[in-house]
């Protein structure tokens, strides 16, 4: 219970904090990535800010035993850096600069701009369904 | 800002600062990380592993929720491509590139970067680069959104 209103305040905080920082504008992304254009930095400033409060989240957490409501940290394990990770981060930034959306702002512009964040967020899902079936490599028992 | 009439980096700041303490606030109290196309992946039952269920349908639902709050309050911009086609192609490429690489900008580039985590580094790296080459090949073949 207490888990399930922590994870509504994180993403409504995280949505407002893409819409505010102008992240939910596939335009203004877009810009930040158009170097050799009319570049516009903001994209730099969001990181920033959001790094400095994470940053500070790690150093809290590394003294700690377990999180504030629930039993243990999950924390992502330190697996090797590999091709699926280079191949799979090369292929997002492809995606990231045809239009200037990631998986955050297209999710927090359904409540913009519902019709094209939907069916962006709709073949984002079957990438994931293309992922699952065919690219994930089965377990050998 | 002198030399950046569109940028605001302000906003940007302030927005980001909201980001990251969102982000810690999943952390430090459910001890999970906030990467958005893992938890999207998780709703749909499409990850092995990962958060409860509920757990990412409440941070994936809470998205569009705060962005909603924010655009009551304030002017929000999402400006997208006219393309419908071009918009499909995009969805699809970022939604494979996120699992296989797992990760996006949020899970990579603002919780993995701010734990200096080289996994991240080098994903954060590359997708900067390969969105950066893609925007920028769109400029010299003449490609107007």
């Amino acid at each position: 219970m207490r888990q399930g209103i922590l994870s509504l305040v994180s993403g409504t905080l995280f949505g407002a904090g893409l819409a505010v920082s102008g992240m939910i504008d596939p335009a203004r992304v877009r810009a930040f990535l158009d170097v050799a254009g009319a570049w516009d930095p903001t994209l730099a400033f969001v990181m920033g800010g959001a790094i400095l409060p994470m940053a500070i989240a790690w150093f809290i957490a590394r003294r700690r035993s377990a999180p504030i409501v629930a039993e243990q940290f999950h924390t992502p394990a330190t697996s090797p850096i590999d091709t699926r990770l280079i191949g799979g981060a090369a292929l997002f930034g492809i995606g990231w600069g045809l239009v200037g959306l990631c998986p955050g702002p297209a999710i927090a512009a359904l409540a913009i701009q519902p019709a094209p964040a939907l069916l962006f967020i709709a073949a984002m899902a079957l990438g994931a369904a293309i992922h699952r079936f065919a690219l994930t490599p089965r377990r050998s028992a | 800002m002198p030399g950046f009439p569109h940028a605001m980096p302000l906003a940007g700041f302030i927005g980001g600062l909201m980001i990251g303490i969102a982000a810690a606030i999943m952390l430090l109290g459910n001890g999970r990380i906030a990467g958005v196309s893992g938890m999207f992946a998780r709703v749909l039952g499409l990850s092995e592993g990962g958060a409860p269920w509920t757990i990412a349908l409440l941070f994936t639902a809470g998205l569009p929720l705060g962005a909603a709050l924010a655009a009551a309050n304030l002017d929000v911009e999402a400006r997208f491509p006219t393309s419908l086609g071009l918009i499909a192609v995009a969805g699809l490429i970022v939604g494979i590139g996120t699992r296989l690489g797992a990760g996006c900008t949020s899970g990579h580039g603002v919780c993995g970067l701010s734990r200096l985590s080289p996994r991240s580094i080098v994903a954060t790296g590359t997708f900067m680069a390969t969105g950066i080459a893609t925007v920028t090949l769109m400029r010299l073949a003449g490609v107007t959104l």
